[in-house]
């Protein structure tokens, strides 16, 4: 466990921060949302469905690409991103679920869907993937749990079911990132026409893929310099291939469905709105990939790392796009986040990297850390 | 101007298929009659006068605080709005004095296919036989994903409760349960509302225009909008003038339901692709590591 004294600054700026952050929920939970959040009745969604729920379920899409990459694909190289992104999607689904429960205003009733079904509503659909995914990644999860405590046994045994839960692993996200994307098609008449379009779900699940990939990249880069372990260059390669491929079907995808609604003239309006969108775009799409075509700096870590972290960045500002900016412009309303709204976002993302930081130290996560494992080995161990 | 304003925003957001409904003779009443079930409101916007005694009733019949409202509100399930003409009209009733303004009653519109119903995740929103769409507030987890889905932006919260509810107009249930109608229809004084089934409410509505072509415009804002309301509104000033939400005609649960519908397919098809792409490539790379051996 942290022990006070060995604390760092960070450390403890990070502590401060969930603790004033649980404050501002006791806060909610006496005098209500109205009392730390300035969302009202024209803007009922702000900032912790933007970020915390929207981008928070984005970022944690590294855990099923690897998942799919790894024990799907069988491309063995990428092994070491695997571990550290399931942990990030795990703590990141976590994080998604502690939000919800700050956010719903009943969320003693979270359970609800469970028993209270319409599978007509876009809102049931991702009720249903955030529990049974949260699930599966924690059976995931807790294979290094079990692989900690040396529990061999226990984890060949696990082994066998590992092909269907990465398999049902890789649906429920397919359905959960698009289904993000599919609350916002019931309200034609408010998301603003440059990112309202029927192709929505698919759009967010390619975004998801990308910036699984990302997240994954940038993680495993800050990780070996921490840890101190070097890294396969020839990863990297693969990777800057990977990116490269889906960040240009997604910009053709997007640039096919400006073009075919017919909406593209709205770009050229000076105002928030188109200016947020060339952001997303331009930072998130096209530079990362005019770097990606530079090969000597994208197969870089360094380089990759950049890239990668663009990308995110891109995804981050394409999420509160939607959410936000896209929403707020047809529903005559202001909203700028509230000082406590934005603190509890921030306690819950610091909650996020203490225990994050804490696991890496105590669980076998980077591969440094654990026993060689080559692709014959796992291919075996996959079995029938 | 730079910037999209709010009209041109829900002229672009609305396209072509969008619109105010436009009376187009009798067989798109028809249509529109035959989707009709169970009862509604027609509110006649050439006959109000903004007394407001619509909506002092209303809060009498719920108990809720007394006073005008100038918003929908958790105690404000209606409220009448006055909206200034660019051209003056002579009105129905008040003459020259009201030719300035007009004024309509606003509350939820209980939609034929309610998008707030659809968007539900627990089912807590229901669009009932009897025609009005009703909240049960045991079942709701306040997510407000029925705020987000509403084209009319009707539901409200308790922001300032701890554990909030959502609140609307629920057509005075409990009156007719009683075998009476909705408070507001009783208490006008002007029949500028009218109670009964939703088709019977298209006809009259037809019929006034019909009987008045010189004043009112050739429109039932309702019968088609957001794929039909139970609410409804017939009108001597063009409703986009009167500020009233320009809807699509297509009902929004099924914006939704072409993606939710194909997803057990797709669950289906991506499980069998993945597992059998999971077999495939094991079973080659099986070969290859015993091939390697072979060749050792």
């Amino acid at each position: 466990m942290i022990r006070i004294g060995r604390l760092t600054p960070g450390q403890i700026l990070l502590w401060l921060l969930v603790l004033a952050g649980a404050a501002a929920a006791a806060v909610r939970f006496v005098w209500g949302l109205g009392a730390v959040t300035n969302l009202s009745d024209r803007f009922p969604w702000g900032l912790w469905i933007g970020f915390d729920v929207m981008v928070g379920v984005a970022l944690a899409a590294g855990a099923f690409t690897l998942n799919a990459t790894v024990h799907i694909f069988h491309l063995d190289r990428y092994r070491p991103l695997l571990r550290p992104s399931v942990l990030t999607g795990f703590l990141g689904y976590l994080m998604v679920i502690i939000a919800l429960l700050v956010d719903l205003g009943r969320p003693y009733r979270i359970w609800h869907p469970v028993v209270m079904w319409n599978p007509h509503s876009v809102m049931f659909e991702v009720a249903w993937c955030v529990m049974l995914y949260t699930a599966v990644l924690a059976l995931e999860f807790g294979r290094v749990i079990l692989e900690r405590l040396r529990l061999t046994v226990m984890l060949r045994i696990t082994r066998a079911a590992m092909v269907p839960l990465v398999v049902a692993a890789v649906i429920l996200s397919t359905l959960h990132q698009s289904s993000l994307g599919s609350l916002f098609l019931i309200a034609p008449g408010k998301l603003h026409p440059l990112w309202y379009t029927a192709l929505l779900p698919v759009l967010f699940f390619i975004s998801a893929v990308a910036v699984g990939l990302a997240m994954a990249t940038v993680e495993a880069v800050l990780a070996a310099r921490a840890f101190r372990h070097r890294l396969e260059l020839s990863m990297f390669a693969g990777l800057s291939r990977a990116l490269t491929i889906i960040l240009s079907i997604y910009l053709a995808l997007k640039v096919f469905d400006l073009a075919v609604r017919g909406v593209w003239p709205l770009l050229l309006r000076p105002g928030t709105e188109s200016l947020m969108f060339a952001a997303e775009i331009g930072i998130g799409v096209v530079l990362p990939l005019v770097l990606l075509s530079v090969n000597n700096f994208s197969r870089s870590p360094a380089g990759l790392t950049l890239t990668s972290a663009l990308v995110v960045v891109g995804v981050v500002v394409n999420r509160l796009n939607v959410a936000v900016t896209g929403m707020l412009a047809g529903s005559g309303a202001r909203y700028v986040p509230a000082w406590t709204e934005i603190l509890i976002t921030a306690a819950i993302v610091a909650a996020g990297i203490l225990v994050y930081r804490w696991v890496m130290e105590h669980l076998p996560i980077v591969p440094a850390h654990r026993a060689p494992e080559g692709p014959a080995a796992a291919g075996a161990a996959l079995g029938p | 101007m730079t910037a999209l304003t709010r009209r041109e925003f829900l002229q672009l957001a609305a396209a072509s298929s969008l619109g105010v409904t436009v009376l187009g003779g009798p067989v798109r009443t028809a249509s529109a009659a035959r989707r009709a079930a169970g009862v509604g409101i027609l509110i006649d916007v050439a006959r109000c006068i903004g007394c407001r005694t619509c909506e002092a009733a209303c809060k009498a019949a719920h108990g809720f605080p007394e006073g005008e409202s100038a918003d929908l509100g958790p105690q404000t399930w209606t409220y009448v709005k006055a909206v200034r003409l660019r051209t003056p009209r002579e009105h129905a009733s008040l003459g020259a004095d009201g030719a300035g303004t007009r004024s309509y009653k606003v509350q939820c519109m209980h939609c034929v296919e309610p998008a707030c119903a659809s968007a539900c995740p627990v089912g807590a929103l229901r669009k009932t036989a009897d025609g009005p769409v009703e909240y049960d507030a045991g079942r709701c987890i306040g997510c407000r994903y029925c705020m987000i889905a509403c084209p009319f932006q009707v539901p409200r919260f308790e922001w300032r409760k701890a554990l909030p509810a959502i609140s609307k107009c629920n057509m005075c249930a409990d009156r007719r349960a009683a075998g009476k109608g909705p408070a507001c229809v009783e208490a006008c004084p002007l029949e500028a509302l009218q109670f009964g089934p939703r088709d019977h409410l298209l006809a009259e509505a037809a019929r006034r225009i019909a009987a008045d072509r010189s004043r009112y415009v050739p429109a039932i804002y309702g019968a088609e909008e957001a794929g039909g309301t139970s609410v409804m509104y017939i009108s001597d000033v063009p409703f986009e003038e009167l500020g009233f939400p320009v809807v699509t005609r297509e009902p929004l649960p099924s914006y939704t339901w072409r993606v939710l519908g194909k997803l057990p397919g797709l669950v289906i098809g991506l499980g069998a692709t993945l597992t059998a792409v999971e077999a495939v490539i094991r079973k080659r790379m099986e070969m290859q590591t015993g091939e390697e051996r072979e060749d050792a």
